[in-house]
């Protein structure tokens, strides 16, 4: 999937795959503060994106 | 070409006349020149209506799903391999369906060949490797190797993976330098220039669904595009709906797309629906060494675990 969506032009760093148990409270806090740095320093994604008139 | 047509009318005419099968699903020539429509002969005259030609382009696998009758099927090297996917998916048992296995040199391009014409084709006749195409205002004699589909010049398998009879003697296997040359070009791009050549391919999409209908893969009784609760997808002209139809009809087809190029085929806008296919086929072929419709014994990936399995996505 990650790699189709890279295909047709989405930045490879928006699409995050983890496992993560209910009891790594400190494992989801560092994976979402990750993800959040990667996609902020991307900028908003223009692309593959529906506007509602 | 004539002599596979003979001998899969005389094998059809057999397994009806004998009442092995219920129907043989096979081509019969359209009313247009270069149109072989996919054709059900259900008696022993209508058998004798079959025809196979290098237009015989669609994937016929797409009529074995849930049937109960007993079917024999005209199968190329694609469809053959189809037929084994659709084994595997359960679709149909191995014991209901007759193969009556072509051995395939490729098919033609209608596109390619008619984009040489000026006016509407009137007659198309095969010999051999050459091809004599007439059309209101001149005629021209072609090679068929410089005519063939882009699916067809990629093809691995152009003989039946499984057969209970054959119509003719085996193809040669093409050697290729490099079969996903044309992905590979998309994957050099950035991603600015990818966005927008999926953008500018899918722009003339009209919503027929057509590449779904004679996709043999695409047997959901409900699919996401139809659904209305939840609604996965909107139905309309916006082009980001479009993008997504495309791109998550194609990921279903992830580990299961055999690239006989039947979407592409039936595509009115000539849209190059193969170009997301074609990358899943090469992601299947390097992450998991695997080939669509190969081995009755084998589950496609996507369907199975194994500890073996690329990882380094997820952390």
């Amino acid at each position: 999937m990650g790699n189709l969506l890279e295909h047709i032009g989405i930045e490879r760093e928006r699409i995050h795959f983890s496992w993560i148990s209910s009891a790594e409270a400190t494992k989801f806090v560092d994976v979402v503060k990750e993800i959040t740095d990667k996609v902020r320093s991307l900028g908003p994604n223009e692309k593959f994106k529906k506007i509602y008139n | 070409m004539d002599k596979y047509t003979e001998k899969i009318r005389s094998i059809a005419g057999n397994l009806l006349k004998d009442g092995k099968v219920d129907k043989v699903i096979g081509y019969k020539q359209g009313s247009l020149p270069m149109a072989a429509n996919p054709f059900a002969a259900r008696t022993q005259e209508q058998a004798e209506e079959l025809v196979f030609n290098s237009t015989c382009v669609m994937n016929l696998a797409n009529y074995l799903t849930d049937t109960t009758e007993k079917i024999a099927v005209v199968a190329k090297g694609c469809d053959s391999r189809n037929i084994v996917n659709h084994i595997v998916e359960n679709k149909i048992k191995r014991d209901q369906v007759y193969i009556i296995g072509v051995p395939c040199s490729g098919m033609v391009d209608k596109r390619k060949i008619t984009s040489e014409f000026e006016t509407d084709l009137t007659e198309f006749a095969e010999n051999g490797d050459e091809i004599t195409v007439k059309s209101l205002e001149k005629e021209k004699v072609i090679q068929k190797k410089d005519y063939l589909r882009d699916c067809c010049l990629t093809c691995i398998k152009p003989n039946p993976v499984i057969w209970d009879e054959l119509a003719g003697e085996f193809v040669e296997e093409k050697k290729m330098e490099n079969r996903f040359a044309s992905v590979e070009k998309i994957e050099n791009m950035n991603p600015d220039e990818r966005y927008s050549y999926f953008t500018e391919l899918t722009r003339t999409c009209i919503r027929c669904y057509g590449c779904r209908n004679a996709c043999p893969l695409c047997y959901c009784p409900t699919c996401f595009v139809d659904e209305s609760g939840p609604q996965w997808v909107g139905k309309g002209q916006n082009e980001t709906d479009i993008q997504t139809f495309h791109f998550l009809r194609a990921f279903h087809c992830a580990g299961r797309c055999t690239d006989c190029g039947a979407c592409e085929e039936a595509c009115p806008m000539g849209i190059k629906v193969r170009e997301f296919t074609k990358k899943l086929v090469k992601d299947s072929s390097e992450l998991f060494d695997w080939e669509t419709g190969l081995d009755l014994s084998k589950r496609p990936p996507l369907d199975t675990y194994s500890p073996e399995d690329p990882d380094d996505f997820i952390k």
